[in-house]
């Protein structure tokens, strides 16, 4: 039994304009001790997938479509009442996100807020609790505890505020924590030590994490599968290590060019043409044809399912059903995204700029007759009007 | 890339040469020299400056027509305030910047306009610096005005001819900034900044904000504009992937100092500086079996109010040749590979073998 199961999960929004099926028929699972990615941009639904597992999705406007399945531990969370969500949430499940600070209480001390923490789900006096705290502010690596115990969130910078997070979500032994864009806030220098963290904690209380983030790289560090989410689906998923050395999906292969790598000159980059379409009106068919150089009329018309390739993997895409297609796509990108694991040095010192020029080529062709207006139904009718800067703003000082 | 050595060159010591001793090339558009910018903390009722924030201690760059030079660093290291500062969003504490010549801290009211029309800013947050009640073509108008570049159906043409170059359509100009994704209201940031003509633009992390499909759309935008119009850029990020793929040279900067600076491809390819070496090993790397040996430094980036004594970065510093002197001496930025500077005293500098 995998200790969380994701069956065909909807998560709609009622908005002003229409309903937002901004989570829309997912599936995945996680196996005990597994770090699983959820990768996508915004708009993709990633969030709202995390949000939906630990049932946390405000209803309404939100709503969690019958028929949708939640398992944790063989049981079901869609439906559950909300005092038993309680007891899961903390027990079983904890949640971290990517702004620590508005997390924490800014007239409580961190050692206060972790002791409360651990007291809410186990019986102990305050003194053992306080005892615990220190002894979780030591396990995710906050120096001095016994003194940082007593210090307030101001007084940390980010990445500690980050770890007492971590700490807060430790304190009742989880099986699964989701972490949604931990490290995003973050300097590099201190993502790393955040990322190395999660990944000595989960080896060492044997816990499962799903980490939600737009950073493939994040999860290449830290996961084991990934989950591409693109317009609330699921795209493609499997083995990270087989996902990023031979993407399946146009999106995630046009994802993986798009990102300027370290060391690897690349003269332009890759582009997905437009923008993420909306949630309330996605296309008819493949939901990434509209951005895809590789669809064709059975894109627009047919939606996809996600075909099983082999090795725990799949790909939504028509591409899979169609060989001579898929032949001639993987000829065109020159098998460059397969090779893309392989050191420049092993290719000859032509190698990766030859084989680069294709994928940059035949995604900019695309791109390039696709500039644009956002059509009505893109813009964001929900995005408050901001109030006009009294102020003048400083690139007006520029200007001026 | 710019591979070339610095034409001219001072009195060379042992410790190598350090860009202040440096004659910048013919080419040089921007100069800086010795940039500090340092903010007064202020405590109790009388607001009684206690201490200084110094958040750009002598700081030396150029920046060459048609060049981008990156500058990276971590929160704190005083990469925007460089920025802003050399466009005088800031009054300077000290030092000396030129463009194209002229003094740029010396300048008054009318010359600090003109040198506006040559030297622009594009921010991170477009929506931010977008008037929200301004459609976008009334946006761009109202700059063509102010700098008296052109009115009425000259103006519009500018416009039409603008949207254009960065990738609109020309109906935007009737939509307000809310009615814009992310990376189109980039687009309209930049479009705004070219709207003078400038040969210089400070691009203060213009990509952070947008999703990474949205990102290489903006950033090989901005490549192209730099081809056609000849632009030079100081773009400003924390991400080195980014940074390395569109500068030409990159200076990398910890509390305040230039720490290494050199051909954008040296930098990332053999590092002199361990601040840059720690900081590149600790980008995340798709490809596992490409990964460096990961340095993960310890501690927290410094308070710039309280910096360290001697090498800003010798609390964190894992070098292994780490001594009392890192702690006393104020490292110089000095050569240490042709064109390739570092402030760290425990690596080897480069002196050439027959003095010019």
């Amino acid at each position: 039994m995998r200790l969380l199961e994701v069956r065909d999960l909807r998560t709609y929004f009622r908005t002003e304009a229409g309903v937002a099926r901004a989570v829309d028929g997912v599936s995945f699972g996680v196996e005990a001790g597994e770090a699983l990615g959820i990768v996508g941009e915004s708009g993709s639904g990633k969030s709202v997938t995390s949000l939906s597992i630990m049932r946390l999705i405000p209803e309404p406007p939100g709503e969690i479509l019958a028929g949708s399945s939640i398992w944790l531990k063989g049981e079901e969370l869609v439906g559950a009442p909300e005092t038993r969500l309680r007891e899961i949430r903390g027990n079983d499940v904890a949640m971290i996100f990517q702004e620590p600070m508005t997390s924490l209480n800014p007239v409580f001390t961190v050692g206060d807020q972790i002791a409360e923490a651990v007291r809410l789900h186990r019986k102990a006096s305050w003194k053992e609790a306080r005892a615990r705290a220190i002894e979780l502010l030591g396990l995710v690596g906050i120096p001095d505890p016994a003194r940082r115990v007593d210090a307030y969130p101001h007084e940390l910078s980010g990445g500690q505020r980050q770890r007492v997070m971590i700490a807060i979500a430790l304190s009742c032994e989880p099986d699964l924590l989701i972490a949604d864009e931990p490290t995003t806030a973050l300097d590099v220098t201190i993502q790393a030590q955040i990322l190395e963290l999660l990944g000595a904690l989960r080896r060492r209380l044997g816990m499962a994490i799903v980490l939600i983030t737009h950073d493939l790289g994040v999860v290449a560090e830290v996961c084991d599968r990934v989950v591409v989410m693109y317009a609330g689906e699921v795209m493609e998923e499997g083995p990270v290590e087989q996902v990023f050395r031979e993407p399946r999906h146009p999106y995630t292969q046009g994802l993986m060019a798009s990102i300027p790598r370290l060391g690897q000159e690349t003269e332009r980059l890759a582009v997905i043409p437009g923008i993420v379409p909306s949630p309330t009106a996605w296309p008819t068919g493949c939901r990434f044809h509209t951005r895809c150089p590789y669809g064709w009329e059975l894109c627009v018309r047919e939606h996809p399912p996600l075909f099983p390739i082999g090795g725990d993997r799949g790909a939504r895409c028509w591409l899979e059903t169609h060989p001579e297609r898929r032949a001639a796509v993987d000829r065109a990108t020159g098998g460059f995204l397969g090779l893309a694991g392989v050191g420049a040095a092993a290719l000859g010192a032509e190698g990766p700029i030859a084989l680069e020029a294709t994928p940059a080529e035949s995604w900019h062709r695309r791109a390039a007759g696709e500039p644009g207006v956002p059509a009505p139904e893109a813009t964001a009718p929900d995005a408050p009007a901001r109030p006009l800067a009294e102020d003048p703003d400083v690139e007006r000082d520029v200007e001026r | 890339m710019s591979g070339e050595l610095p034409p001219a060159k001072g009195d060379s010591d042992l410790r190598g040469a350090t860009p202040d001793e440096l004659r910048p090339p013919p080419d040089t558009l921007v100069e800086v020299r010795g940039l500090k910018k340092y903010f007064p903390i202020r405590t109790g009722f009388l607001g009684r400056v206690t201490g200084q924030v110094r958040a750009v201690d002598g700081v030396t760059f150029w920046v060459r027509r048609g060049e981008t030079l990156g500058l990276v660093g971590e929160s704190g290291s005083g990469k925007t305030t460089t920025g802003r500062t050399l466009l005088r969003l800031e009054e300077p504490t000290g030092g000396s910047a030129r463009f194209a010549g002229q003094d740029i801290f010396a300048l008054g009211g009318e010359e600090l306009r003109k040198l506006r029309r040559r030297a622009q800013i594009v921010f991170q947050d477009p929506y931010g610096s977008l008037n929200p009640r301004m459609t976008v073509g009334e946006a761009l108008r109202e700059v063509l005005h102010v700098h008296d570049l052109a009115r009425g159906a000259a103006a519009s043409a500018r416009v039409h001819e603008l949207l254009e170059t960065v990738g609109l359509r020309r109906e935007a100009e009737a939509r307000y900034p809310h009615e814009f994704s992310g990376g189109q209201r980039q687009r309209i940031g930049i479009a705004r900044a070219l709207s003078v003509e400038p040969d210089f633009i400070v691009c203060d992390e213009p990509v952070s904000a947008l999703d990474v499909s949205v990102q290489a759309q903006v950033l090989n935008l901005l490549a192209d504009l730099q081809e056609r119009l000849g632009l030079a850029y100081l773009f400003i990020a924390h991400d080195l992937s980014v940074v390395e793929h569109i500068s030409d040279r990159i200076a990398v900067m910890y509390l305040g100092r230039i720490v290494e600076l050199g051909d954008a491809r040296a930098v990332v390819a053999s590092p002199r500086h361990p601040y840059t070496k720690a900081l590149l090993s600790a980008v995340p790397a798709l490809d596992r079996a490409a990964r460096r040996g990961r340095i993960v430094l310890g501690g927290e980036i410094p308070s710039p109010a309280a910096p360290p004594s001697g090498c800003p970065f010798h609390p964190r510093c894992p070098h292994p040749l780490k001594d009392a002197d890192c702690a006393r001496i104020a490292p110089p930025l000095a050569e240490k590979a042709p064109g390739h500077f570092a402030a760290c005293i425990k690596e080897p500098a480069y002196v050439p073998e027959s003095p010019p």
